[in-house]
């Protein structure tokens, strides 16, 4: 309902994938994500693997500075102005879930898992170095009140944050890129780091 | 699959071969509901907007297996019960080619429902579907005028 320059720019680009989305229905990838690959980076303390996941875009695109979600292999601010609302999850007329379910859906290339929403304000991560969003991870006052033991169980176990390693595919069938380091090295890395003391490098 | 849902306020199921197929291909072919659109068929457009338990959902982009047991509306059901967009629609001659219209009514009824009296910044916020023809100005305007006729609707139930 908007008239900026970016809404019209949006609107015409709508009216391109509206009939390119009519061909590309048929044509659809049913397969899941493309298989986990192994970490090429010399860091292999835990601290460095847990971070090369929490810095890749499928984490920063839910954690993003600002009120929009950030989407795409670019990052880029989520079409239709789409916001963060109170509580992370939308606004009045639309939330996350008119679009986003509890699975990734193949026919529309929409990405899904349970509770699809944004992080809080106070866990912005884009922009931030990997100390800083240990620091801020680790603050009772800013990661909403939560022990290392929670903070081990949302980094371990919740369905959305393991999504990134089965993000689905897009409108054309692309596989989304999934994090540098695979699942269970990444989860075996978180539990060495907290369990150790989650110990934050200086720099 | 079987699945069952209520739609319209009427117990309906559809059978399919596939439960992730979308529920919108249910609505329109298995249960010739015509009214709700397809446009882009990847949740960009709004066109499909129906309501799951009250909320707008983009049935384009939702599985048919995830309705089962839930209450759904479509546009139909708005109509049957003379709904205050349907309503303020006509008074305001809003569509042109009218596609994307059922589209808008179910968003906008969904926001109603959260948003009794919504100020032209909420609508920019909330109403994001997309009209080719350019009907926004319009679609405003009955916005308004729905939540005028909702409102008053209310307060002469309540005396
Ligand atoms: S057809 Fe569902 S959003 Fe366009
Ligand atoms: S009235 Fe034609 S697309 Fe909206």
């Amino acid at each position: 309902m908007k008239y900026s320059k970016s809404t019209i720019l949006t609107m015409l680009c709508i009216v391109g994938i509206l009939s390119i989305g009519v061909a590309s229905m048929s044509g659809f990838s049913t397969s899941d994500t493309s298989e986990t690959t192994a970490s090429d980076d010399s860091s292999d303390d835990p601290f460095s693997k847990v971070m090369q996941v929490l810095t890749h875009k499928r984490c920063v695109n839910c954690h993003p500075a600002g009120d929009a979600p950030r989407q795409g292999e670019d990052s880029h601010i989520h079409y239709f102005d789409v916001a963060r609302g109170e509580d992370g999850h939308g606004l009045e007329g639309y939330t996350c879930n008119t679009c986003h379910q509890d699975e990734n859906n193949h026919y529309s290339g929409v990405p899904g898992a349970p509770h699809w929403g944004l992080a809080p304000r106070s866990m912005a991560w884009e922009g931030k170095t990997p100390v800083e969003i240990a620091r801020q991870m680790m603050d009772p006052k800013r990661n909403g009140g939560r022990s290392h033991k929670d903070i081990l169980e949302h980094l371990t176990e919740d369905a959305l944050v393991l999504w990134a390693w089965n993000p689905g595919v897009d409108a054309e069938g692309n596989a989304r890129e999934i994090p540098p380091v695979p699942k269970e090295e990444y989860i075996v890395a978180v539990k060495e780091w907290i369990e150790g003391g989650a110990i934050i490098p200086a720099q | 699959m079987k699945v069952t849902f209520t739609i319209n306020g009427k117990p309906s199921s559809v059978e399919v071969s596939d439960g992730n197929s979308p529920l919108l291909w249910a609505i329109r072919d298995g249960l010739d509901l015509k009214g709700t659109k397809f446009g882009c068929g990847k949740a960009a457009c709004g066109a499909c907007t129906i309501h799951i338990d009250g909320h707008a959902i983009r049935s384009c982009s939702y599985p048919v297996k995830m309705a089962e047991g839930k209450t759904i509306t479509t546009i139909e059901g708005l109509a049957e019960t003379n709904h205050p967009v349907i309503q303020a629609w006509k008074e305001e001659i809003v569509p042109q080619c009218g596609y994307c219209q059922p589209g808008f009514m179910m968003a906008t009824a969904a926001m109603l429902e959260q948003n009794p009296n919504p100020t032209d910044d909420d609508i920019d916020q909330n109403i994001i579907n997309v009209c080719r023809c350019g009907t926004y100005y319009r679609i405003r305007k009955a916005i308004h005028k729905a939540s005028e006729i909702q409102l008053k609707s209310s307060i002469n139930e309540s005396q």
